[in-house]
């Protein structure tokens, strides 16, 4: 068992495309709202394997892709202080802000350091005692956990000079904002390593307030084509409930330990999300007790309003309500070497994922 | 962002880890997990640095085995379909 080709067989994927094809019979729209669902899903190029009635779009799962630019605008004038070194994942590094990105700003000299974690973050800043050592937080409860990590590591170790960024953002007020919206979708496929660590609690909401169906999928194409029909079949049947197709990972408990760090280190706040705007406690701000290495709190810089891209439709792809190629710049003035936006820049972005795969 | 890999456990050093994917190794950090439940030969999933769960074998083999399954009865209905000469699903 390696867990990855035993979920790529042909003949498997085959059978479950024949058993949709037999079961559908209502036109549907599925929503996926986890980047690297994204990228499976046109990589294996699963919309081919499914019939006419099935329709598969992308919601705001790319954490690079809804992050404000206001907060690289920030990156960047943290990067630009002589006493600061940045370290960050490299997802955000070549991200444009309203003037500049951090992969400019290194080449123009500034400390900028791609981690693969932020305990390699926290070596830097035991070696740097003189500098401040700000790691950018991105991602959604997947990531968060190990920022919370990092933090309470840094308070133990007593590493005053350690500080985090935070743009966390949790995904269950996206997921519930769009419905409200009139996004019209039919169910979700439910993020699989999101899941990990929450569990199946966070999205019981949705069936019982909008009679919408959540399947928790692994991104293998077997995974996704077995989630696909594990909501099919919801549908069809008016049975619309939160299901767990990634059973080998996903506990319906998730992961407690995980959980309980992230509970430790972060509160709910109101949070902007590009496309959808602010919304109610959908991000992880940084709890008081550990103001010490909140950079938003030790180290305050103002910026301007950020600038965002003219005639880029980011954010109406974000919601679903559009596809990249229904985007004038898509693949002409905006491709992953020269992107204009952020869901063309970031590697699991929508527009990333068609100009590989589906162009 | 969310992407993680199932790699296998080589060696424990307290609450880390040195697992394999392929032929690379990674140090991960165990402290996202419950230490008694590891052991070298778990495959666990690996993102940004920590192990976030353990696979479960027998989920894994449990839904293999549906799959089989499922392609047993697809088999089936189709030779039926064939011997009677019309679509019955």
């Amino acid at each position: 068992m390696k867990y990855i080709d035993e979920y790529r067989n042909k003949e498997i994927v085959l059978q479950i495309a024949e058993e949709i094809k037999r079961v559908s019979t209502r036109k549907i729209k599925i929503m996926e709202v986890c980047g690297g669902h994204t990228m499976s899903i046109q990589k294996f190029g699963i919309p081919y394997l499914l019939p006419e009635t099935v329709e598969l779009i992308s919601g705001p799962g790319c954490p690079v892709c809804v992050t404000s630019r206001s907060f690289i605008d920030k990156a960047i004038a943290y990067a630009r202080m002589d006493d600061v070194i940045i370290t960050t994942y490299g997802d955000l590094i070549r991200v444009p802000g309203s003037h500049s990105s951090l992969d400019n700003e290194k080449a123009q000299g500034a400390d900028v350091r791609i981690v693969y974690s932020i305990m390699d973050a926290l070596m830097i800043a035991k070696k740097n005692r003189r500098k401040k050592v700000v790691f950018l937080g991105i991602g959604f409860e997947t990531t968060a956990p190990a920022s919370a990590a990092g933090i309470i590591r840094a308070q133990m170790a007593g590493l005053r000079n350690f500080y985090v960024y935070s743009a966390h953002k949790v995904m269950p007020p996206a997921m519930e904002t769009l419905i409200d919206e009139g996004v019209k979708i039919d169910g979700y496929i439910g993020p699989g390593h999101v899941s990990t660590i929450t569990g199946e609690g966070i999205y019981l909401d949705i069936p019982k307030k909008f009679g919408l169906g959540v399947v928790i999928s692994g991104f293998e194409p077997v995974d996704l084509m077995q989630s696909v029909l594990m909501l099919v079949k919801q549908i069809e049947n008016n049975d619309p409930k939160v299901e767990i197709e990634y059973t080998r990972v996903v506990k319906p408990e998730g992961n407690i330990k995980a959980q309980q760090m992230l509970e430790e280190v972060f509160e709910a706040g109101d949070d902007w999300w590009r496309g959808l705007g602010v919304l109610k406690d959908s991000g992880l701000k940084i709890r008081e007790k550990y103001s010490m290495h909140d950079a938003e709190v030790q180290i305050p810089v103002e910026v301007a309003p950020p600038i965002e891209p003219k005639g880029c439709i980011c954010g109406e792809i974000l919601k679903g309500l559009k596809k990249p190629k229904d985007c004038k710049l898509f693949a002409k003035v905006c491709t992953p070497s020269d992107p204009v936006g952020a869901c063309m820049v970031s590697s699991e972005g929508s527009c990333a994922a068609y100009y590989l795969y589906n162009r | 962002m969310c992407l993680s890999i199932p790699a296998r456990i080589e060696r424990i050093n307290g609450d880390t880890a040195i697992c394999s994917v392929g032929d690379s190794s990674y140090e991960a950090s165990l402290q996202m997990l419950e230490l008694e439940e590891i052991k070298v030969g778990d495959y666990v999933l690996i993102h940004t640095g920590f192990a976030i769960q353990k696979l479960d074998e027998e989920e894994a083999k449990a839904s293999l085995k549906t799959f089989e399954e499922f392609e047993k009865l697809n088999k089936d209905l189709d030779s039926e379909e064939q011997q009677k000469g019309k679509r019955i699903v």
